[in-house]
């Protein structure tokens, strides 16, 4: 065990040695003008940046102003396709109905579908929200219906052998059964929020991330522009950390062996 | 057509002096378009409190036979009759074959499941599942998940699950299959020992013979494609059993080997079947 943890230690300490020497590599070369600084400016530029830009507040409201829709949306997007998802895992009749039309709207790219939600919800917010509802809807609906639709027939079979009332078998079997498919799907929902409230505020917004990173380009501010890719990966990095951690505590009979 | 019937009432006087828990009449059960017959016009009655044995080759339409009394499969054809001692009880519990526990649900909750769904008071569903799972050893795993027991030990828990729910009946699907020799042995001795204080009806399926003699009342043996009765053989052995000195018996052996010869066309005939099939 004692070596396997030290290997364990030494694969890390080698995960990070990586991107360390790659920065120092990278600050070297803009320092000494092997590549072009305007636009691959020094690490240390960026990280100057990034203290400027935190101190004068703009970071600050662009994220909140993100945050604030990506949240939104996954909700708006994310409750309903459960629910949906979650009766037509059970419901035969109602997966035959729906299906078809989710098999013929997913593979619509969301960002294809921009235009028409300015066209519906207009400049305002409501259109970004709706951008990453529908980033979240997709993932979400498709990994509940598998996940209830895929429990295993035994389970069923003992819900209805104890006399499970229906309300029973979803409470005590299709819900926790289908729990783990559930948070892949809200995991790739959270991915697709990300991506998708990026293109939306480049396009139409006056604040946000994906405004920062835009408007960088307009006025050819590199710095923030890579501040903001900073950010919007560190988001990606946090958020999938968070929901590991929630999905341990909601599936606490996965992978706790004894 | 099919007449299936569930009655509630009292046994009615008849021939036999027991009273008859189970009472099958013509049963068939034929699949889907096929028109594949997978059990064959039998007929039983299990009195109050037997232990039945049901042994066959594989694909004998036993475990349908089983799913049928569970109510899990309706019946094609005949009668099937439960006569209640206790309406307030369930009629019937079933051990699963292979892993049935609920992977989300610890020990206790798995093992409570039955009481619960039928509504038992929180603190009566604790008293009685404490019974069941010190009785056979596993209370200090209660709060363990499936995924960290032996696989003797998840049995067991399936095993607990049936009891605690009190049913009239136990409906018990080759149970111990997957297990080594040496858990099945002790779990056989297990099961005799509680079965003995509760004295349930049990229908128990089995392809071992052994399983059959050491645990039985009666036997069944069941033809394969389509099933019928081979055979009925009444187990002479007293109780309470003790497994190990049973099966070190002559009388024990003799039976063992007049099962096995029944059984032993069965299992051919399944064989020339298949093959005729390919």
């Amino acid at each position: 065990m004692a070596r396997r943890s030290s290997f364990r230690g030494a694969d890390r300490f080698i995960g990070l040695l990586t991107p360390l020497v790659l920065l120092g590599i990278w600050e070297a070369a803009a320092r000494t003008g092997l590549i072009d600084a305007r636009f691959f400016p020094a690490p240390s530029s960026i990280v100057h940046q990034f203290g400027a830009l935190i101190a004068n507040g703009e970071l600050g409201d662009n994220l909140m102003a993100s945050l604030r829709r990506l949240a939104l949306g996954m909700l708006v997007g994310g409750v309903p396709a459960l629910f949906l998802g979650l009766a037509m895992g059970i419901s035969r009749p109602l997966r035959a109905a729906i299906d078809p039309l989710i098999s013929a709207t997913y593979p619509i790219p969301k960002s294809a579908i921009l235009p028409l939600v300015l066209l519906i919800f207009g400049l305002g917010e409501m259109s970004k929200v709706v951008m990453v509802a529908l980033g979240a809807f997709y993932p979400i609906l498709i990994n509940t219906v598998m996940g209830v639709a895929n429990i295993d027939k035994i389970y069923l079979d003992v819900g209805h052998n104890f006399r499970a009332s229906r309300w029973q078998v979803f409470r005590t079997i299709a819900l926790p059964g289908a729990l783990p498919s559930i948070m892949a799907g809200i995991k790739l929902a959270m991915g697709m929020g990300l991506i998708l409230i990026a293109i939306s505020e480049m396009v139409a917004a006056s604040d946000g991330i994906g405004y920062m990173i835009w408007n960088a380009w307009q006025v050819l501010t590199v710095d923030t522009m890579y501040v903001g890719l900073l950010v919007i990966a560190l988001l990606g990095f946090i958020f999938s950390v968070i929901l590991d951690e929630v999905e341990r505590l909601l599936i606490p009979w996965k992978g706790n062996k004894a | 057509m099919a007449v299936v019937s569930r009655l509630n009432a009292q046994p009615k006087p008849t021939a036999v002096p027991a009273p008859m828990q189970i009472s099958l009449r013509g049963v068939r059960k034929y699949f889907g378009a096929s028109g594949f017959v997978a059990v064959d016009g039998v007929d039983i009655d299990i009195p109050q409190g037997q232990f039945f044995v049901i042994v066959g080759p594989s694909g004998c339409g036993k475990t349908t036979l089983l799913r049928m009394l569970a109510g899990l499969e309706g019946l094609s054809e005949g009668t099937m009759t439960i006569n209640r001692t206790d309406p307030s009880r369930p009629e019937n519990s079933m051990v699963f074959q292979g892993d049935s526990l609920f992977p989300w649900m610890t020990v206790f909750d798995n093992a409570a499941y039955g009481l619960r769904m039928r509504g038992v008071p929180e603190t009566d569903v604790r008293e009685s599942v404490q019974l069941w799972l010190e009785r056979i050893g596993l209370w200090r795993f209660r709060d363990r998940f499936p995924s960290q027991l032996s696989g003797g030990m998840r049995q067991r828990v399936s095993i607990v699950r049936a009891f605690a729910n009190d049913p009239e009946i136990l409906l018990m699907d080759e149970p111990f299959s997957a297990l080594d020799e040496q858990n099945k042995m002790v779990l056989h001795e297990e099961l005799l020992r509680i079965w003995e204080a509760s004295k349930k009806t049990v229908v128990f399926i089995t392809h071992s013979v052994d399983e059959a003699v050491t645990l039985g009342d009666r036997i069944m043996v069941m033809t394969a494609n389509p099933g019928r009765e081979k055979a009925m053989i009444d187990v002479p052995f007293p109780r309470p059993r003790n497994v190990l000195e049973l099966r070190h018996q002559p009388a024990y052996g003799d039976l063992v080997f007049n099962i096995w010869e029944q059984l032993r066309e069965e299992v051919q005939r399944a064989r020339a079947n298949a093959e005729g099939d390919k």
